[in-house]
């Protein structure tokens, strides 16, 4: 198979056009995704090519394109929705939260709601206020949803081709801090990474590290620089949060003996409290230190000014790793 | 039994101003000569402001910056009409009148900067902080009209947002919710015809927003906003409307956005030249000039020494901004509650410590 470099906002576009030349059922639709090829160009050339009706440009209401999807999904479509900013997906989580999660559960299976919610998450852009957020957590607590979140080209094609063709509504984390940061090579054709399944990174045999999205390539730089003091870090992209890969967790921890858990969402009931959880629940006497977190703060997200100090960065890592193996 | 009409409506447009520069003289409102050129001035102060904005943030001195260019006399005429009492609730793209309402020039270019204490506007200046979450403040609009008639204050509540931000349902609860409590609000719609890249066109089949106030109960009207005048009038009954008690309205201007949505947008990839320079014709600053010039108030000479002095203006609001002292990183905890939780004193200390290193 050819494959060509692409960036992780071209890898999720072409999940979308080559997934929507499989299957004519699958239709686009959100903020300025038609015309203007959406905000970031993760749709770019959609519209020449599937034409206005696949291709939608809503009236500017995130309730409305979640609420419109629910229904066209209910009835035999399978929508692709971006809410153009993580952070504005708020006024349509009735829709999300009371329908798209619950509407197979609640007809015992007669209707249910395959669609995928896209949306560019986090911080690390320099942006106005409410376009860095990262709110995983608020989805993954959820029952009923999806949630997947790559870190590279090839898994963002792969898992947002997973996602669309997925019986269930699936919450599409994008990482817009990395949407151009790098390219890669990914194969030309649809292709399917699958759903609950986490990626070793990188090997590594003293401390593992699991993250996800944009953190996952901090988590690579501080194992560099890990490596370089002798501490050898395993670095796990969790990628798939829900359906999660505790598999691969328990393995990688097991393995080490640490973890170390980052994510870019405030720490109080993040996922790494979750995660935490599960692994000192289940690896308690396999442990040699207790489970650490490096998150963002328990604050709102600041503006650009003083965002540095909030995103976890190497240094942060760096001293949770060391404290973990001095314990 | 016969069908009968339940319901029937009009919804009226105002212009006062032509394209030369001519008024329509029994519409004409009571504007005197110092209005005339106190709007005129503080209109091209606008513009100025704005285009230093975006000069600074192609130099890397300022963030994403939505442009007012073309939009200036709906600004200026609301916040000339509105009183200090009033309460302001904007949106994004309303510098003009938060500037005329009081709000300190440099704290804007302050936020925009990425500066929360540009939103920490001096005690007396009766504004909201911007309002990104496109809609959400419709409501907020609603909520202080009832406040300000619940408390008995001769004032009102102005409330802006876009053209786009009317299909949010926001803007529906919230026209809805001040019909019902007859909320001291004026609701004004800076319909730009664009929402991003997305035309008036694809967010209502309605031939106008004005007439979406007919379904909940509130007197709607459509002005030319690009109309100094024709705004200034519509804006002063609504103001006395709301302040005397006799409910909501709601405005939309009708006017249009000449720049790109934001520094970080390209309007060429969506819209025609063609449409721009039509609305370019219609410059609402222009438009007044030509009518200052005729009625002999403003001339060449009195443009460039105003020009002088304006560029000197947004100079030192530049430098207002810029020689802020550095935003303190523990500022990130200070403000998110009335007092801090234990865990968020641990986290400011770790910090601290860490910043200190
Ligand atoms: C809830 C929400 N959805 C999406 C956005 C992204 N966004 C910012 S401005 C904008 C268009 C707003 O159009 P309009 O209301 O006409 O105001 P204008 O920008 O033209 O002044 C969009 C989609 C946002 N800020 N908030
Ligand atoms: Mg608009």
């Amino acid at each position: 198979m050819s494959a060509q470099k692409l960036s992780i906002a071209q890898a999720v576009r072409d999940a979308m056009r080559d997934e929507m030349r499989l299957d004519p059922t699958v239709l686009v639709l959100g903020e300025d995704v038609g015309v203007d090829g959406g905000v970031f160009r993760a749709t770019e050339g959609l519209i020449e090519e599937f034409g206005a009706e696949r291709v939608i440009d809503t009236p500017l209401a995130e309730s409305g394109i979640i609420g419109l999807s629910v229904g066209l999904a209910a009835t035999g479509f399978r929508p692709v929705a971006e809410m153009q900013f993580m952070g504005f997906v708020y006024p349509a989580i009735n829709q999300i939260f009371s329908h798209a999660a619950r509407m197979r559960n609640r007809t015992r299976g007669r209707l249910s709601t395959p669609m995928v919610i896209r949306m560019p998450y986090g911080g690390g852009i320099h942006p106005p206020e409410h376009h860095s957020e990262s709110y995983e957590a608020l989805f993954l607590h959820t029952p009923g949803l999806k949630v997947l979140v790559p870190s590279n080209p090839y898994d963002a094609k792969g898992l947002l081709i997973s996602a669309i063709r997925s019986g269930d509504t699936v919450a599409f984390m994008e990482p817009k801090r990395i949407y151009r940061a790098f390219r890669e090579e990914v194969p030309d054709g649809a292709y399917t990474v699958p759903m609950g399944k986490a990626a070793i990174a990188r090997e590594g045999s003293d401390c593992s590290l699991l993250a996800w999205g944009a953190m996952t390539r901090v988590c690579l730089d501080a194992a560099e620089a890990l490596s370089a003091e002798g501490v050898s870090a395993e670095v796990v992209d969790l990628r798939s949060l829900n359906p999660l890969d505790r598999e691969t967790i328990f393995e990688s921890v097991s393995k080490t003996g640490r973890a170390v858990i980052v994510h870019e969402a405030p720490r109080t009931a993040g996922f790494g409290a979750e995660l935490a959880a599960d692994i000192s629940e289940h690896l308690l006497l396999e442990l040699l230190a207790p489970v650490r977190r490096v998150c963002g703060w328990d604050t709102v997200f600041p503006l650009s000014k003083l965002e540095k100090h909030y995103l976890p960065n190497r240094g942060r890592i760096l001293s949770a790793v060391r404290s973990t193996m001095e314990f | 039994m016969p069908k009968s009409i339940v319901y029937e409506a009009r919804t009226e447009r105002l212009e006062i101003l032509d394209l030369e520069g001519k008024v329509d003289l029994e519409l004409m409102p009571e504007v005197d000569q110092e209005l005339a050129l106190k709007l005129y001035r503080h209109m091209i102060r606008m513009r100025a402001y704005d285009s230093k904005a975006l000069r600074l943030q192609r130099q890397g001195r300022m963030g994403t910056w939505p442009p007012s260019l073309g939009q200036e006399a709906v600004q200026a005429a609301v916040g000339m009409a509105m009183d200090e009492k009033d309460w302001l609730i904007p949106s994004f793209r309303e510098p003009g009148t938060m500037i005329a309402h009081g709000v300190p020039a440099h704290l804007i270019y302050a936020h925009w900067a990425g500066d929360e204490r540009g939103a920490c506007y001096p005690e007396n200046i009766r504004c909201f902080p911007p309002a990104v979450p496109v809609g959400s403040q419709w409501q907020h609009g609603a909520g202080v009209g009832l406040s300000l008639k619940l408390r008995k204050e001769r004032a009102a509540a102005v409330v802006f947002g876009g053209d786009g931000s009317t299909s949010e349902g926001d803007f529906h609860e919230g026209l809805n919710a001040a019909g019902v409590f007859k909320a001291n609000t004026v609701f004004v719609i800076q319909n730009n015809q664009w929402a991003i890249s997305v035309p008036l066109s694809h967010q209502t089949a309605a031939e106008t927003l004005a007439q979406k106030a007919h379904a909940y109960g509130v007197p709607g009207i459509q002005v030319d906003g690009n109309d100094v005048f024709a705004m200034t009038l519509v804006a002063r009954e609504a103001l006395e409307r709301a302040r005397s008690g006799g409910g909501p309205t709601l405005i939309e201007a009708v006017t249009y956005r000449l720049g790109d949505h934001t520094t970080a947008d390209d309007a060429s990839r969506y819209r025609d030249e063609a449409e721009v320079s039509y609305w370019e014709k219609r410059d609402p600053i222009r438009r007044l000039r030509l009518y200052l010039e005729s009625e002999g108030l403003w001339d060449e000479a009195q443009e460039e020494d105003f020009v002088a002095e304006v560029n000197r203006w947004v100079d030192e609001q530049v430098e207002a901004f810029e020689s802020m002292a550095p935003a303190d990183p523990a500022s990130i905890f200070d403000d998110m509650y009335s007092e801090l939780p234990s865990r968020l004193v641990e986290q400011r200390e770790l910090l601290l410590e860490e910043v200190s290193r």
